[in-house]
């Protein structure tokens, strides 16, 4: 798989032409900007309860932490980073030219314990998205934001959108109210697989519970070191609960997982079912199969010190080059310079990767592709 | 397979020596401890029972798949739960197993999970007491754990400096489900304890203190809690390095046992990336994540992983290290992993004798 053309210097910005860009972050400024899309009780509740000072800036992704800005993509002013189009546009569509963008806004909306606030600002924050953003850039789409703790309101917000195709996929946190695989959650899994929508889980907690089973940690460095080991437990969740068996069609993209461990996990998932399957008769298959039938990555951030052999080995572990999607996770620092993926993948792998298996996984994505060929 | 023509052209004795980290004990009846427990800790336990973060004072709410998580042959003709009888274990596993040196690690009755923190001392005191009256005096083969109650610092510390002098003692035992992550500043006293005396400390699978096992909440099947071990360890590997233990106690090692194996090299990689962005956040940490994982912390072998390639594996003990690892059976429970056929890669005869015999002698010191 790895045999091939070298592909040209990685470092030039021409080399992610054409790519699909799966993982672009897009900062909500406050909650004003929401006021336009809320209803007279809605409005009069901000007002009242002065919610339009409240910071929603989720703790996953403190403003100011390195992480969460690459220093060169900082905004004027202090503004959150990512929270303008113009810099975006200029940061990376124009810069790196790909021919589509994913936006995944991470905005508190998603998290608030009242269901019907949480439903109500999840709405108007896709509403925003779709007037902002959406309208003002071809080539930007966008994941659904949804209150994933309420499966009626999160079917209603994903069927209102379900019409515009600029939307291609549904988000949630990958830590939330409940382990991904709870039946409780089925409903979303079955709009999302009936409307051609993956499911996208990102990094991110609700904090409903401690960031780790020993209890909470003292630093950020070891929460967001730990978004990694929720990724592998809501995999095994939704593998163990049989969502794969019970919607075939649905797919899942994990992003901003950090990759690397997928090794282990599938090597641990597979020796746990050989031994324990009879708990869940439902998975007749190895968790590393429906793995490859199911779940899809997105590149950044690439936990690994040497960055193409950490992917080459990746590819061989899990047999497979279908299962990663180029992203630069904007405006996160997870890359420096031009550096969005490692250099001298062959040439086979990097198309994969580039827009290829992002093509085959958002059904919504390759129904309009010749379309977007044509027009670019 | 071919090893097993091999093994039947020479006693399993003969070739065979072991180390085997991870061995458990049971009682036949809790009886067996009242000896060494006050008279009111036995009516207290009798009245009140184990209490525990937890739905059930004595059964876990993630049942296993199979009676007592135990191998089916590992029930005493004479009755008892498996691990229960010396002679069976000997029987059994230490002497076909040629195994030369055995770690106790007792888990029954989560010690250190205990909400009423005298009972919990108290019972780590009986159950060491118990760890050398009943096993290591009567097989000199065994050796014994200190069992600690870690959220009674105090308590733990007189504890580890009780038996420290006790060579029928190699290490301090730990769980991990500890109430705050093991790196967090009241558990110093134990890590300072431990390096005074040049015990490492074992963090061995088990606990409770009320978080769910996953960042997302509890999950259904003990298919997903079975796995959430790997990920409890991560934590647990993240806390020591990033509250910087090993900076302060630089001699303290750690040994994460029944965590899995596979999660290492990259969860590492993690640790670095992520650190070299975030580190003004961490000052005290002086070296890189790895750098401190690499010096300070050792892992147990069962249940081995299984990758898809021979060589997969051999690439894995690469990047961990061969000498961070540590052959265990985990006796008499149902992923037991024999000391012939854990291993499905070609091993040398040196590598084999490293990671069976040679690694855990010089960590503990025995043999």
């Amino acid at each position: 798989m790895a045999a091939g053309r070298p592909s040209a210097d990685i470092d030039h910005p021409a080399t992610y032409a054409g790519a699909i860009d799966c993982d672009l972050h897009p900062a909500l400024p406050g909650m004003h900007v929401l006021l336009p899309y809320l209803d007279d009780y809605w409005r009069e509740m901000v007002s009242v309860r002065a919610l339009d000072r409240l910071n929603l800036t989720l703790t996953s992704y403190p403003q100011n932490a390195p992480l969460s800005c690459r220093p060169d993509w900082k905004l004027e002013g202090g503004a959150k980073p990512g929270a303008s189009l113009e810099a975006m546009q200029s940061h990376v569509l124009d810069r790196y030219r790909p021919r589509i963008g994913i936006l995944n806004c991470l905005y508190g909306a998603q998290v608030m314990h009242s269901e019907d606030m949480a439903a109500v600002f999840c709405r108007a924050t896709n509403d925003w998205i779709r007037d902002e953003w959406l309208s003002r850039d071809a080539r930007l789409r966008a994941s659904i934001v949804i209150p994933a703790h309420n499966s009626e309101l999160a079917v209603a917000e994903i069927e209102r959108r379900a019409d515009d195709p600029r939307f291609v996929q549904v988000l949630m946190l990958v830590s939330g109210e409940v382990t991904l695989g709870r039946r409780q959650l089925w409903p979303i899994y079955q709009a999302a697989e009936r409307l051609g929508l993956p499911i996208g889980v990102h990094a991110g907690s609700a904090y409903r519970y401690a960031p780790t089973a020993v209890g909470w940690p003292s630093y950020y460095v070891e929460d967001y070191v730990a978004q990694s080991s929720a990724f592998e437990n809501q995999l095994q969740s939704l593998i163990s609960e049989g969502v794969f068996a019970k919607f075939p069609g649905l797919k899942l993209v994990a992003i901003e997982s950090g990759l690397t461990w997928l090794s282990g996990f599938i090597w641990r998932a597979d020796k746990t079912w050989k031994g324990v399957r009879a708990e869940v008769p439902w998975v007749t298959r190895a968790p590393s199969e429906i793995i490859r039938d199911h779940v899809r990555f997105t590149m950044q951030p690439i936990d690994a010190p040497d960055e193409m052999a950490a992917i080459m080995r990746l590819i061989e572990h899990l047999e497979s080059d279908e299962l990663f999607l180029f992203s630069t996770d904007y405006p996160h620092w997870q890359f420096d310079g031009d550096e969005a993926l490692p250099s001298g993948l062959s040439e086979t792998v990097l198309q994969k990767i580039l827009y290829g298996n992002a093509l085959a996984t958002y059904p919504r994505l390759a129904k309009s592709n010749s379309a977007m060929e044509v027009s670019a | 397979m071919s090893t097993l023509e091999l093994d039947r052209d020479r006693p399993a004795q003969g070739k065979l020596r072991v180390i085997d980290c991870d061995i458990h004990p049971a009682m036949n009846a809790w009886t067996e401890v009242h000896p060494y427990l006050a008279k009111k800790w036995i009516e207290h336990l009798t009245v009140f029972g184990s209490h525990l973060r937890h739905a059930f004072s004595e059964a876990l709410t993630h049942p296993r798949m199979s009676p007592d998580a135990a191998r089916v042959d590992a029930y005493p003709d004479e009755g008892g739960p498996p691990g229960s009888s010396l002679a069976l274990m000997q029987s059994q596993h230490l002497n076909p197993n040629g195994v030369a040196f055995g770690i106790l690690n007792p888990l029954r009755w989560n010690p250190g999970s205990q909400r009423n923190l005298d009972f919990g001392v108290a019972l780590t005191q009986a159950m060491n007491t118990w760890q050398v009256e009943r096993w290591v005096k009567n097989e000199p083969r065994l050796r014994a754990s200190i069992l600690i109650a870690q959220e009674d610092t105090e308590g733990s510390v007189a504890e580890i400096e009780a038996r420290a002098s006790d060579r029928n003692f190699t290490q301090i035992l730990v769980l991990p489900r500890t109430d705050e992550p093991l790196g967090r500043r009241r558990y110093w006293p134990i890590f300072e304890a431990a390096a005074r005396n040049n015990l490492p400390i074992a963090v061995h699978v088990g606990g409770t203190n009320g978080h769910p096992s996953t960042a997302g909440g509890w999950p259904s099947y003990y298919m997903e809690e079975h796995h959430a071990v790997a990920e409890t360890m991560q934590s647990v590997v993240s806390s020591l390095v990033f509250e910087g233990v090993f900076e302060r106690f630089p001699t303290l090692r750690v040994v994460i046992m029944e965590g899995g194996l596979g999660w290492i090299p990259s969860f590492n990689a993690r640790m670095d990336k992520h650190w070299s962005r975030l580190r003004s956040e961490v000052p005290h940490l002086k070296r890189s994540p790895s750098e401190y994982v690499r010096e300070h912390v050792w892992f147990t072998t069962q249940p081995m992983e299984e990758p898809g390639r021979a060589s997969q594996l051999i690439d894995l003990f690469d990047r961990i290290g061969w000498d961070r690892l540590l052959f265990s059976t985990d006796y008499p429970h149902w992923d037991f992993d024999d000391p012939r056929h854990a291993f499905k890669a070609p091993l040398s005869e040196a590598q084999r004798a490293q990671l069976l015999y040679g690694n855990a002698q010089a960590f503990y010191g025995i043999g």
